[in-house]
């Protein structure tokens, strides 16, 4: 049921976006994402599309591995896709039929909808597939340091994330055991209305539960057991440095947001002349 | 007449992507009604994949080739996949991880509750099946399952499957965790088992010990073949062929050639500590003859 997720799964190879530190891709994912909200022309998704290009190939992450997570999606991208599509009322009418008009502008609009959610998902996929739970909640941590000084329990969180980031493919599994031991005993969880299935979920979540909390008093133990505490005295086996490919990656994002930004607001209509040129009577 | 029929099965997970894995390779197998059988195998095998085709949770892949049925109903058939379910009882691993109601009684009649049974018939098979896994049915039905012990956990698991009355009843390492004294007395259940519920049993055990004792047939699986398929005594015999697929011999096999190595001899097909003490004897008794050219001491030993 389950086997399919890809979001959250680490790809190992030994690439130089694998290499840099978690803090920097951390902020260049959040910049990448913003930046996706303010590409205007069809020449920004080209642009954008190319630069995702760029940074798979240099993850070396099978390109499926990025698709899969887009495909969890699917269902978020049809449904906004066909509210845009149908809702938006101004410009040109290509088609009509009863109570439904399909405009011009609706298909661009839903045509770029849907460029910007297959980017945004593609684009943040590329940090999990490249960074290990632990790398990313050292991130986290660093990048939140700031707040401890309003006594905000940063390294707790950090732990806390690491632990839930750790457990989401044990729980999958343990779901899938419990499903299979519950259907055994003649279960079905696709029959009956709504109110019926959810009743059904009770015999898999009950145990799921009560799993989580045996495991959440065994880690505990252990933990404590090894004298863990969250206190600041607490040092790292591995301190993250900024290196020269940091730096690389820094100024390769930010020309490339430098662009989008510049093409949203100054250049006018260079993006659009560009798009006019490449697709011509289509817009 | 053979309670489940498997032939050409094939199963491969992922099929068509680069982590495409064979887990089943061409079984066929034949098990009569009334047989122990144990299986026995690596992690990643194909044992659970196996066990799994008999109740249909995992479907046939390729319906053309490949068929599993049970007592008469094909795991292929959409209609009757209801009644194989209860044709077939799967124990799996950690049973007791999937209680979930708030009284004993109420858990094992979870089975029979979805089979749609008459509210005094589950009830007869409630106290049944309580009482067959050595639970007494005034002290356990009105308790938690929660606050119960591992091996009483694991017993209302257990009855929770035979309370559906299987015909076949499968058993996906019983007694994996358990302290010395637990496993025993779930052993020992497991025997009763044959006798009271379920009159076919497949057993999956790492536990050579806890297989060759109890079953009369052993299929050992690797690479999602069947290797090795015979009596205890055949496929522990088999010595090269159960250290090729990384499994090793029971201890009274091991003992008895340690032994023989040593100068005593002994006849070859001992897999239980009865047969080995009935070997050792008859040896004593000189019933057996024993090589006294090769210069081994007993006492020694």
């Amino acid at each position: 049921m389950f086997r399919d997720i890809a979001f959250g799964q680490y790809y190992p190879t030994n690439s130089l976006v694998h290499k840099l530190d978690a803090r920097v891709k951390l902020l260049l994912t959040i910049l990448f994402v913003v930046v996706i909200f303010f590409i205007k022309s069809y020449f920004g998704f080209m642009l954008t599309a190319f630069v995702l290009t760029v940074i798979i190939l240099s993850a070396r992450v099978p390109i499926m591995s990025v698709l899969k997570s887009v495909r969890g999606i699917i269902f978020i991208i049809l449904f906004t896709s066909i509210l845009n599509l149908f809702f938006i009322k101004q410009g040109e009418v290509l088609v009509s039929w009863k109570i439904f008009t399909i405009t011009k502008v609706g298909v661009h609009t839903t045509i770029k909808m849907v460029l910007r959610l297959v980017l945004l998902i593609s684009g943040a996929s590329i940090l999990s597939l490249t960074t290990t739970p632990v790398e990313l909640a050292d991130g986290v941590e660093s990048l939140m340091s700031p707040l401890r000084l309003i006594k905000v329990p940063v390294r707790d969180i950090a732990m806390i994330m690491s632990i839930a980031l750790r457990f989401i493919p044990t729980l999958f599994e343990e779901t899938n055991k419990i499903i299979a031991a519950q259907k055994a005993r003649g279960a079905s969880f696709d029959t009956g209305n709504v109110f019926a299935k959810a009743k059904a979920m009770m015999p898999v979540l009950i145990p799921l539960f009560v799993n989580s909390f045996r495991r959440a008093d065994e880690l505990a133990f252990a933990m404590d057991a090894r004298c863990y505490n969250a206190t600041d005295k607490r040092t790292k086996m591995k301190k993250a440095k900024i290196g020269l490919g940091d730096i690389v990656a820094l100024l390769f994002m930010l020309s490339f947001a430098t662009v989008i930004l510049l093409d949203r607001y100054y250049f006018g209509t260079v993006g659009i002349t560009i798009d006019y040129w490449i697709f011509g009577d289509l817009l | 007449m053979s309670a489940i029929e498997i032939s050409h099965l094939t199963y491969i997970y992922s099929k068509k992507t680069p982590f495409e894995k064979r887990a089943l390779d061409d079984i066929n197998l034949s098990i009569e009604e009334g047989s122990f059988v144990g299986i026995i195998g690596e992690t990643g095998s194909g044992k659970s994949t196996l066990i799994q085709h008999l109740n249909g949770l995992i479907k046939v892949q390729d319906k053309k080739v490949s068929s599993v049925v049970v007592n008469g109903l094909s795991a292929t058939d959409k209609k009757t996949l209801k009644q194989l379910r209860f044709e077939v009882g799967i124990v799996f691993q950690y049973p007791e991880y999937q209680l979930f109601e708030d009284t004993v009684k109420k858990d094992v009649a979870y089975g029979p509750k979805n089979m749609k049974l008459p509210a005094e018939e589950i009830d007869r098979r409630v106290r049944h099946a309580l009482e067959v896994v050595g639970l007494d049915y005034d002290e356990f039905a009105e308790r938690s399952p929660f606050e119960l012990s591992g091996g009483e956990k694991r017993r209302v698991a257990i009855a929770g499957v035979i309370a559906m009355e299987p015909k076949v009843l499968v058993l996906d390492e019983p007694v994996a965790g358990l302290d010395p004294v637990g496993r025993a007395e779930i052993l020992a259940l497991i025997k009763q088992l044959q006798k009271d519920v379920s009159p076919t049993i497949i057993m999956v055990s790492h536990n050579m010990d806890d297989i060759a004792v109890l079953a009369d047939r052993i299929i050992a699986m690797h690479g999602g073949r069947v290797q090795l398929d015979g009596t205890p005594s055949e496929v522990f015999c088999a010595r090269e062929k159960i250290a090729e697929i990384g499994l090793d011999l029971p201890m009274a096999t091991r003992l008895r050639d340690m032994m023989v190595a040593r100068g005593l001899n002994l006849p070859d097909g001992i897999v239980t500590p009865k047969q080995l003490e009935a070997a050792l004897v008859a040896l004593k008794n000189g019933t057996f003859g024993g090589d006294k050219t090769k210069g081994g001491e007993p006492s020694n030993v």
